[in-house]
């Protein structure tokens, strides 16, 4: 019998830091495993040989910010099979979508001297905003736990085991003592999605909210217990603008306290 | 795990150098001491080797979303209320692999875990966790859904229970009737006697493994003004609780499932699940499948889960409880009413965890109370 063909796998990167697609090469111990699971076809931050598609499995990291990348991810689409987005800027917008609650060119003119070859689109946009995404991958960064289990589930035909509950389950699985309670930190927990394994609270750091929106955040209750804890409207906002703001109960949410 | 003893000719006196050696013998015969300890903020659960491991004349504050550790001022080892966690993270642990299977060629074999071996000694466990020992014996050692890894662990354990000399501000387990007295459920029961010129400790055997342990250590008869010292302060304990559940709360909670208050608890309940979590009687998982990129390894895993989790009570189409008010309702009316039913005993046993660990501090006594009183107005 002949050996089965190998998936082909592509990674992409919009705008964006790196850092989704440093995890992958960050699974140094199970990387041999995976180049031996699946082709790398096209992979820039890990070599510049590139096969040409179709795919069978698109990693996208970055979001859509200027006209070109709009075409461009769907021409990525129409190529792979399946497509998976990978980090905060895929899924949510990213840190850049903070321009969302702003003017862009009111950006552009305080950075660059010489706009003219600047093209910007106003918003920052999640990936889904402008092509069918198969399933989408939380995090800023991504966790390369997480993403060895979609990849798994993948190459495996199953469902990735990526729940969407809160954090909250994370600190208690852990044993970590809450920091709301304990100590009156302020903190995204409760209304974020669990899957960095347990970074900031174990650290006395309340949650930043790397991982987005948990299935069913109750925004407006955690801020009011932010307000009671001394916050005023400012920092209640602020709080839920950083690498998810863009997700909509986040940028509902700082919207009300604007 | 204890049968009832509930014979107190074994009640005795021992003092500091006694407790010490009383952890020290329970090392000797290879059980790993657990006990409180102050970490992190909170009494935490974790491994001594001696009483310098246990916290000294620390107190703890405690209120709605509200946990505070506070000096005490004196040298009492063990004048604080529950922490954070419950005992049920040793006997049922947040995460363990149930099996493995190993792909070969076209078969497969399975390899199960060995069942457990740990040996805990649990030090300074409550009246109130107990009884939640207590309750999770009757979900887990059953037949024939029992769980035997939780069973093995039990039949291993040995527990030193302390006897309550505070009641913490979220408390109730004498309207649970689950304490503050240690009655029964323990090998070793304590209640730390501390008076201007002495700290010693009135210990009594719930079991012939505490009668032997006892007999290892140096003690002496208790007399009988120790004796109603320890009763004078548990009383004291049990007129200063924090909190009171109403009387009834399985019928009231079973009359009110239509409630309008489900959804004025909603719009303060974050749906984080940490009321479950900490709960030393919520057993609820969920088990999960993985496989390695290869698919050569597969392995099953069972996690802590929450009827909080949307997955909880995902069935054909999705889930059937999706707003937050029928998850808070599936949670409380289970804990205090349907859990009757279903184990014969309530799934509360007053020791405020929810309470105090609800980072908004809703109130299951408060909630029980208004729904009660909501009655009334009919």
């Amino acid at each position: 019998m002949p050996e089965p063909r190998k998936a082909k796998l592509a990674v992409w990167k919009f705008a964006s830091c790196d850092g989704c697609q440093l995890s992958l090469l960050d699974c140094e111990d199970e990387l041999l495993e995976l180049a031996g699971a699946v082709e790398i076809a096209h992979f820039l931050e890990a070599s510049r040989a590139t096969v040409r598609g179709p795919y069978d499995l698109s990693l996208v990291e970055g979001s859509i910010t200027n006209s070109h990348d709009a075409e461009r991810i769907q021409k990525i689409r129409r190529q792979s099979k399946s497509l998976v987005t990978i980090g905060a800027c895929a899924t949510a917008g990213g840190i850049q979508a903070l321009r969302n609650f702003a003017k862009v060119d009111d950006f552009i003119a305080t950075v660059y001297a010489h706009p003219t070859y600047i093209e910007a689109l106003a918003k920052s946009t999640p990936i889904h905003d402008h092509v069918r995404v198969d399933f989408e991958l939380r995090g800023c960064p991504i966790d390369r736990r997480q993403l060895l289990e979609v990849l798994g589930a993948f190459l495996n035909g199953r469902r990735p085991n990526i729940p969407a509950y809160s954090e909250c389950f994370e600190c208690k699985r852990r044993g970590t003592v809450c920091v709301m309670v304990a100590r009156g930190t302020p903190c995204l927990g409760p209304v974020t999605q669990a899957g960095c394994g347990n970074l900031c609270p174990p650290h006395q750091r309340g949650c930043y909210g790397c991982f987005g929106p948990m299935e069913t955040p109750n925004t407006a209750s955690l801020s009011g217990w932010f307000g009671s804890a001394g916050a005023d409207q400012a920092k209640i906002r602020d709080l839920y603008r950083s690498f998810n703001a863009a997700a909509a109960p986040f940028r509902r949410e700082s919207e009300r306290h604007d | 795990m204890t049968s009832r003893h509930p014979n107190t000719q074994h009640k005795s006196v021992i003092d500091a150098d006694g407790l010490q050696s009383l952890i020290g013998v329970l090392r000797d015969e290879g059980y790993q001491v657990i006990a409180p300890r102050a970490s992190d903020d909170a009494m935490v659960l974790g491994q001594v080797n001696g009483i310098e491991d246990l916290p000294v004349g620390v107190r703890d504050e405690q209120d709605g979303g509200h946990y505070r550790l506070v000096p005490g001022g004196g040298r009492a080892l063990f004048e604080y209320g529950p922490g954070p966690q419950g005992w049920k993270r040793y006997l049922y642990p947040p995460e363990e692999r149930l099996w493995r299977a190993r792909r070969h060629g076209e078969s497969f074999t399975i390899e199960e875990d060995s069942q457990s071996t740990d040996k805990y000694a649990f030090l300074g466990v409550r009246a109130c966790d107990l009884r939640a020992m207590e309750v999770q014996d009757k979900v887990f050692d059953r037949e024939p859904q029992g769980d035997p890894r939780y069973v093995a662990r039990r039949k291993n354990a040995f527990v030193v229970a302390v006897n309550c000399a505070r009641a913490g501000g979220t408390c109730f387990c004498v309207s649970m009737a689950s304490g503050p007295r240690a009655k029964d459920g323990f090998d070793v029961s304590l209640t730390e006697l501390i008076d201007d010129d002495r700290h010693v400790f009135l210990a009594e055997a719930g079991s012939k493994k505490g009668v032997e342990l006892l007999e290892r250590i140096d003690r002496r008869p208790a007399s009988d003004t120790e004796m109603s010292r320890a009763d004078a302060i548990v009383s004291q304990t049990a007129e200063s609780m924090g909190r009171e559940m109403i009387a009834d709360a399985e019928h009231v909670l079973a009359r009110n499932l239509e409630s309008d208050h489900w959804e004025t608890v909603a719009d303060r309940c974050l749906t984080c699940g940490n009321c479950t979590l900490v709960c030393p009687t919520c057993f609820c998982t969920t088990v999960e499948d993985v496989t390695d990129l290869s698919g050569a390894i597969a392995e099953r895993w069972r996690k802590w889960d929450s009827c909080y989790s949307m997955d909880f009570s995902y069935i054909h189409g999705g889930s059937i409880r999706r707003e937050g008010a029928a998850r808070y309702r599936q949670w409380i009316a289970h804990k205090l009413s349907f859990w009757h039913e279903q184990f014969g005993i309530s799934g509360c046993v007053g020791c405020g965890r929810c309470i105090t660990w609800c980072p908004v501090g809703i109130d299951i006594t408060e909630e029980a109370r208004t729904l009660r009183d909501g009655e009334k107005d009919l």
